[in-house]
């Protein structure tokens, strides 16, 4: 009887401490970072909320969510809004610089079919790097002047990239690599993220309004949102990149735009590339 | 009579104009509001409404209208913290959207 009454407070304490224990530990460890299973939830959220979109059209943004949308695309694709910047890219891609080097020369395989591949972690500068970045760097190596990040000349060289890649799986690769994991974590935490004076964060339109309107849009889904860049837009009267994607989606947002290529963005476009990971390539698009 | 001067004085206060803004009232203001432009600017967290009421700050004390310069200054100020508030608190809030 005595031995059990020193007993059982001695154990009681044991369990309580041991328990006390790992709840401490669980508050006090840090989120671990696992894009796969970030990859994985993802595309359940999307494919949960809209049952009937197959996953490979959600990289048809709001036509994947709208009908009579659909229809009008599908009539438009007859006769293309981007088909001038394609042409223009083609001729440009394959124009020599003043050295008589390409942009071939710049690239794998010749910069032909590679798009899914970007952005892609580059562990000498410990940084990510885009496709657009990547074409001017290029030309800066080549002796020539870098374009604008946004429209134009860059748009219709990442228009004809998109396309020779067009229904490639995007595949973007997260090397084993702490520096990776964070530029992961920081492009996830830009995402989410609440900014400008409306205080959105880019998922209160794309995660969670998906398919609704906003004024006359209807808004696309993250899920493969990047797939389809460049786009022309009618909104724009033009093509933009994504660039000028994130930085347009920040002024309506009512916050400053980040300079294109600031390192926030070259992270979130390496996060949301990552999570569509496995959708079609399907750029350049057309959006309202 | 003794009410009568009361009266007589509170209406003397009550017609006289306010006091307008002087050029260091303006200073003052505008740099309160660009102190704290700049916290916001080292979170990377600009607005641009907060930016549109400096530029308009500047442009009505450039035109000596320092009352509307002083009221623009002290709307800046106020977006200014709005958004350093909002950078700090989303630090970790951000999670509560994230997909899991």
């Amino acid at each position: 009887m005595r031995m059990r009454a020193i007993l059982f407070p001695a154990v009681a304490a044991l369990v309580s401490g041991t328990l006390a224990c790992i709840a401490a530990s669980a508050l006090a460890a840090p989120d671990k970072v696992d894009p796969a299973a970030d990859a994985k939830a993802f595309q359940k959220y999307f494919t949960d909320k809209f049952p009937k979109v197959k996953l490979s059209d959600f990289v048809n943004g709001p036509y994947s969510m709208n009908e009579d949308m659909r229809k009008q695309w599908e009539e438009k694709e007859e006769f293309p809004p981007y088909e001038f910047a394609l042409e223009a890219g083609k001729e440009m891609f394959g124009k020599p610089f003043k050295n008589g080097k390409t942009y071939a020369d710049c690239f794998a395989n010749g910069g032909i079919g590679i798009r899914q591949n970007y952005p892609y972690f580059d562990q000498k500068e410990g940084k990510v790097v885009t496709l657009e970045l990547a074409l001017n760097r290029c030309r800066e190596a080549n002796g020539e002047a870098p374009y604008s990040y946004v429209k134009d000349e860059m748009a219709s060289l990442t228009a004809y990239m998109a396309y020779t890649s067009r229904g490639k799986p995007m595949d973007i690769k997260i090397p084993n690599d702490p520096r990776a994991l964070e530029a992961y974590e920081n492009g996830k935490r830009y995402f989410y993220t609440r900014r400008g004076q409306l205080n959105f964060s880019c998922a209160s339109c794309h995660v969670q309004s998906p398919g609704q309107r906003i004024r006359a849009e209807i808004l696309a889904p993250a899920l493969g949102i990047l797939n389809a860049m460049p786009i022309y837009r009618s909104e724009w009267s033009g093509m933009g990149t994504i660039s000028r994607r994130f930085v347009s989606c920040n002024s309506q947002t009512r916050a400053v735009p980040l300079e294109p290529q600031s390192d926030e963005y070259r992270d979130l476009e390496y996060f949301l590339s990552y999570v569509s990971n496995g959708l079609p390539i399907s750029g350049p698009g057309a959006r309202p | 009579m003794r009410n009568l001067v009361i009266a007589a004085v509170l209406l003397m206060a009550g017609a006289m104009p306010a006091l307008a803004a002087s050029e260091d009232d303006y200073k003052t203001a505008f740099a309160a509001a660009d102190a704290a432009e700049k916290q916001a600017s080292a979170l990377r967290n600009k607005w641009t409404t907060t930016e549109t009421h400096l530029a308009a700050a500047k442009k009505a004390a450039a035109a000596g209208n320092f009352d509307a310069a002083v009221a623009a200054a002290r709307d800046a100020e106020a977006l200014a913290k709005a958004s350093v508030f909002q950078a700090t608190s989303e630090k970790d809030r951000w999670k509560d959207m994230e997909i899991r």
